[in-house]
Parts: C-alpha cells; sequence; structure tokens
C-alpha cells in the first residue's frame, strides 16, 4: 500500500501537473504564435473567438478532435496510429528532469543532461514512422529530410552541451543551475556564448521549425512527413512538435541563463530566485523561434547540411578546449 | 505489494519483452519490422539496466544506439527496397547451424552463472550504494585512469574508420553542380543588378 501511495501522491500528482502545463501552455503557445506573427505582418490576428481571440486555442483544438481521422490506403495503421504517440510521448518524458525552481522537480537524477538529448533525440522515430507507414512519396521523403537533419544537430547540440557538462562539472541540470548563482555576469551564456548560439540554433533544427523546416516543406512537399495526418493524430504531432520548443527554450535557460536565478544581486525581492524568472527566460527564447519564423527564408537543404557540419561542430569542438583552460585556470568570474 | 516485489514484477515484464522482441527482430519478415524491434530491444535492455542502478549507461544505451544508429539503420533499410523474404526462400541448412551456435552460447552462458553462483557475487542481493552515488563519475574515473590506453585506442580507431568511410565514398562526379558557399556569400551585388533611375511613366489610356 504504502508503494501505491509513493506512486499516487509523489509522483503522479506532479506527472499531471507538469502534462496539463505544458498542454495548456502549449495551447496558448500557439494563440501567442499567432499574435505575435500577425504584429510583424502588420496585421490583427486571432480576435473572433471570446474576447481578443483567447479562446481560439480551444476552439482549435475542439476542432481537430472531431475531425475523421483518415487513412491513407495500403497505409500500415498500427505504426501510423503509434508514431504521433512516439512524438508527443518522447516529448513528455523529457519534462520529468526539468527543475522548474531550486528542488521543484519531478525526478532528479545525476544524469540528466544525458536523458534530456536521449529523449529528444527519440522523438525522430515519431517522424520516421509517420513517413514510412503513410504509403506516400512526399511523407517519406519529409521522413528522410528529418532524420538526416535530426542527427546532424544533435552531434552539434551534443558537443554543446559538453561544453556545459565541463562548465558546470555535474550532468545533473539543478547542479548546473546552481553553478549560475549571483546574477547576470556569472551565468555560462559569457564563457560559453558560441555554444549557448549553436545549442539554440541547433535546438531550432531539431524542433524542424522554420529556418529549417524542409521536413514540412509546404512548398516543396506538402507539409512532410504529416501529410496523411489529421484530426486528433494531427493534434498529438503539432502538441509534440510545441512541447519539444518549449523544452529546447527551457533547457537553454537553465543552462545558459541561469535557470531560476535572478539577474540582479542584493537583497530586494527583485533579486529573489524563483520559477517566474525561469518562466521568463524561457518566454524569451519561445518568443525568439516566433521571430525567426517570421523574419527568415527556409534553408536550402544542403545549406542545411553544410551549417551543422562545417560550421556548427569545429566551433563546438574548440570551444570545448576553450572551456576546459578557461576552468582549469579559473578564470572569473564562473570558476574561481 | 513491498517494492522489492515491484521491482522484480518490473524486471520480469521487460526482460519478456526483451526476448520477445529480440526474437522477433530475427523471425519477422518485413525489414522494417526487423529494424524496430531491435529498437524496442534496446529500450528495453535500457530499463533492465536503469533497475540495476547503472542510469548512466541506460540513458547512453538509449542516445546512442537508439536516437543514432538505429536511426540511421532505419533509413537505409527504408531507403533501399529490400524485398520481404518468403519461407521458400529461407535456406533450412542454417538453422542447424544457428541452432549449433544457439547452443554453444547457452552452454558459455550457464558455464558464467555456474562461476558467479560458485562464489565472489552475494546472489540474493543486489550491491546497493547509497544515496548520492553518482555512477557519471565512477564510469568517468574508471575510463580516464585504468581503462585510459583502450579507451584512447579505441578512440584513434573510431577516428580511423570515420576518415577511411569518407575517403572510400567521395567521389567527384564530372558535371557536379555543388554550390561554393563562400563564393555564393561573397557576390557583389553591383555586378549582377543595375539600378536606373527613371521618371514616372503614365500608362496608355489613363488619366491619373
Amino acid at each position: 500500500m504504502e508503494l501505491l501511495e509513493f506512486l499516487i501522491f509523489d509522483n503522479l500528482i506532479y506527472i499531471l501537473a507538469i502534462v496539463l502545463g505544458v498542454i495548456l501552455t502549449v495551447a496558448y503557445l500557439t494563440y501567442f504564435e499567432r499574435k505575435v506573427i500577425a504584429f510583424m505582418h502588420v496585421r490583427m490576428g486571432p480576435n473572433r473567438v471570446g474576447p481578443r481571440g483567447l479562446l481560439q486555442p480551444f476552439a482549435d483544438v475542439l476542432k481537430l478532435l472531431t475531425k475523421e481521422i483518415i487513412f491513407p490506403k495500403n497505409a500500415n495503421k498500427f505504426l501510423f496510429l503509434i508514431a504521433p504517440i512516439i512524438t508527443l510521448a518522447t516529448a513528455f518524458a523529457a519534462w520529468a528532469v526539468v527543475p522548474f525552481a531550486d528542488g521543484m522537480v519531478l525526478a532528479d537524477i545525476n544524469a540528466g543532461l544525458v536523458y534530456v538529448l536521449a529523449m529528444t533525440s527519440l522523438g525522430v522515430y515519431g517522424v520516421i514512422i509517420a513517413g514510412w507507414a503513410s504509403n506516400s512519396k512526399y511523407a517519406l521523403l519529409g521522413a528522410l529530410r528529418s532524420a538526416a537533419q535530426i542527427v546532424s544537430y544533435e552531434i552539434a547540440m551534443g558537443f554543446a552541451l559538453v561544453g556545459v557538462l565541463v562548465a558546470a562539472g555535474s550532468l545533473n541540470l539543478s547542479e548546473i543551475v546552481r553553478g549560475q548563482e549571483g546574477g547576470l555576469v556569472h551565468w555560462y551564456i559569457w564563457p560559453l556564448l558560441p555554444l549557448f548560439l549553436i545549442y539554440y540554433i541547433s535546438g531550432v533544427a531539431e524542433t524542424n521549425r522554420a529556418p529549417f523546416d524542409v521536413a514540412e516543406g509546404e512548398s516543396e512537399i506538402v507539409a512532410g512527413f504529416h501529410v496523411e495526418y489529421s484530426g486528433a493524430a494531427f493534434a498529438l504531432f503539432f502538441l509534440g512538435e510545441y512541447a519539444n520548443m518549449i523544452i529546447i527554450s527551457a533547457l537553454t535557460a537553465l543552462m545558459f541563463l541561469g535557470g531560476w536565478y535572478s539577474p540582479f544581486t542584493g537583497d530586494s525581492w527583485i533579486a529573489q530566485p524563483s520559477i517566474f524568472w525561469f518562466l521568463g527566460k524561457t518566454s524569451i527564447f519561445l518568443y525568439a523561434y516566433f521571430w525567426l519564423r517570421a523574419s527568415l527564408p527556409r534553408y536550402r537543404y544542403d545549406q542545411i547540411m553544410r551549417l551543422g557540419w562545417k560550421v556548427f561542430i569545429p566551433i563546438t569542438i574548440v570551444w570545448i578546449f576553450v572551456v576546459a583552460v578557461m576552468k582549469v585556470y579559473h578564470v572569473g568570474p564562473w570558476w574561481n | 505489494m513491498s517494492p522489492e516485489l515491484f521491482q522484480q514484477i518490473i524486471f520480469y515484464v521487460f526482460a519478456t519483452f526483451t526476448v520477445g522482441s529480440a526474437m522477433a527482430v530475427v523471425s519477422v519478415k518485413n525489414t522494417i519490422y526487423s529494424a524496430l524491434f531491435l529498437v524496442l530491444c534496446f529500450f528495453n535492455t535500457a530499463v533492465l539496466w536503469l533497475l540495476i542502478e547503472a542510469e548512466f549507461l541506460a540513458i547512453t544505451l538509449v542516445l546512442v544506439y537508439v536516437g543514432a544508429v538505429m536511426v540511421l539503420f532505419l533509413f537505409v533499410v527504408m531507403m533501399l527496397d529490400v524485398k520481404q523474404a518468403k519461407a521458400s526462400q529461407l535456406k533450412q541448412s542454417y538453422t542447424k547451424a544457428a541452432l549449433l551456435i544457439a547452443a554453444a552460447m547457452l552452454v558459455e552462458l550457464l558455464m558464467l552463472f555456474g562461476y558467479k553462483l560458485s562464489g565472489q557475487i552475494p546472489t540474493n542481493e543486489l550491491i546497493r550504494q547509497e544515496q548520492g552515488y553518482s555512477n557519471v563519475a565512477e564510469v568517468g574515473m574508471e575510463l580516464f585512469t585504468k581503462y585510459v590506453y583502450p579507451f584512447e585506442i579505441a578512440a584513434v580507431i573510431l577516428l580511423v574508420a570515420i576518415v577511411a568511410a569518407i575517403m572510400l565514398t567521395m567521389r567527384k562526379r564530372p558535371g557536379n553542380k555543388q554550390m561554393d558557399a563562400s563564393k555564393q556569400i561573397n557576390i557583389n551585388p553591383s555586378e549582377r543588378i543595375r539600378v536606373v533611375s527613371m521618371k514616372a511613366e503614365k500608362g496608355q489610356g489613363e488619366d491619373s
């Protein structure tokens, strides 16, 4: 009985809180995205459902859930259905190790950083299986592009994380944040600036968002891997993609911008560490996602590959050594 | 239900899945299914490793084999048009050889278990580490002190393999229209476009 109580009260409630929180955030993220892009296009954006269009996400969800799921001819039904589930499950699983504030974490595991990398890299299976099971050439092309892109950028991403690991001396996400205590100048963004940029850009590429969205390039392959999906199955892909965007933004905030710590020092209320700092920092990167989408044209496939392999990977390898030297010689204010 | 029992149930569930998916890898006809079952097998093995508290190894298994190696594997399998093998095409003579190898491995495994049971490790309980024990640090210390030479040699061999693979497959085809990115970036706009200033013209038959 004790075990059951432990599972329910100590884990299930937290899991539910995180999952519901992420789903609600995703719902309003779509609203936010449309408003931001509308603002950049000098349009109004959604403004019909509810006051200022605030109920638009719910209208969209209801619409998607009541639509029919169409199976393509000769499609593999089991794999066709399991692909969106894999995408969603891996996107949610990564949230288990994210510390929202000091001690506010579901699973405070030592290998947290590797766990997150493993979970985000598993998301590619949803894309590949969806592309193959759809029995459509556009879907298969999209899946192949996506697989190549994710595998390529994962290397740069992994190397950027190695830099963080060297800087913090720990794989535990809470420990990494604690290493950045003490105001704006102590954040790892300064010694790891190239790695920070590479991590965020690789994150955008991993989540298949513009300008790296060749996997679903509407103008070439219709909608890529999810071209055959409709209704609730499509909604799951949508949810997974946005949950992944949030987790990339959250991780960038944790590893480079000091997570829950305030940029100010002192004893005033504004210098207190809190979850709001973490959420605020995460929002900056989410906004950057939409900013990039509204302002940049799509990369060509060979340009994506060149950027990943010939630009990012060499820079990260060099900078890992720079970080190691800085750490060994106790370059302040980060390592003294 | 005690935690120990719970753990044992989890172990047997995932062990069954591991063995089942491993057998499915070699017995299903469709190559894509085969590859996907291999993914499932790796995943379940990772869960078993988590149960013996080797969390770093478990996550690395998922990251490296499931997240990278099998993705490329699936990639290749999807690109190649592999015909589904029919039962009649399978050579019966392989079965005997396979059974022989399987029997040999079974005997070896039993001998290893027998060795373990006969001494050294206490058989009925797991070696537990106290809370806060990090096997990430432990693995790192072992690799870079005791096994530093094998580790470095393995790294160099892998590097050589990468370079060799690239050298073997890189061919310059005639008529290749690959673009040079630095050339594209460093173009001079004035060479390509001429801005002409001219007076506004009125359209024909329009007054305003």
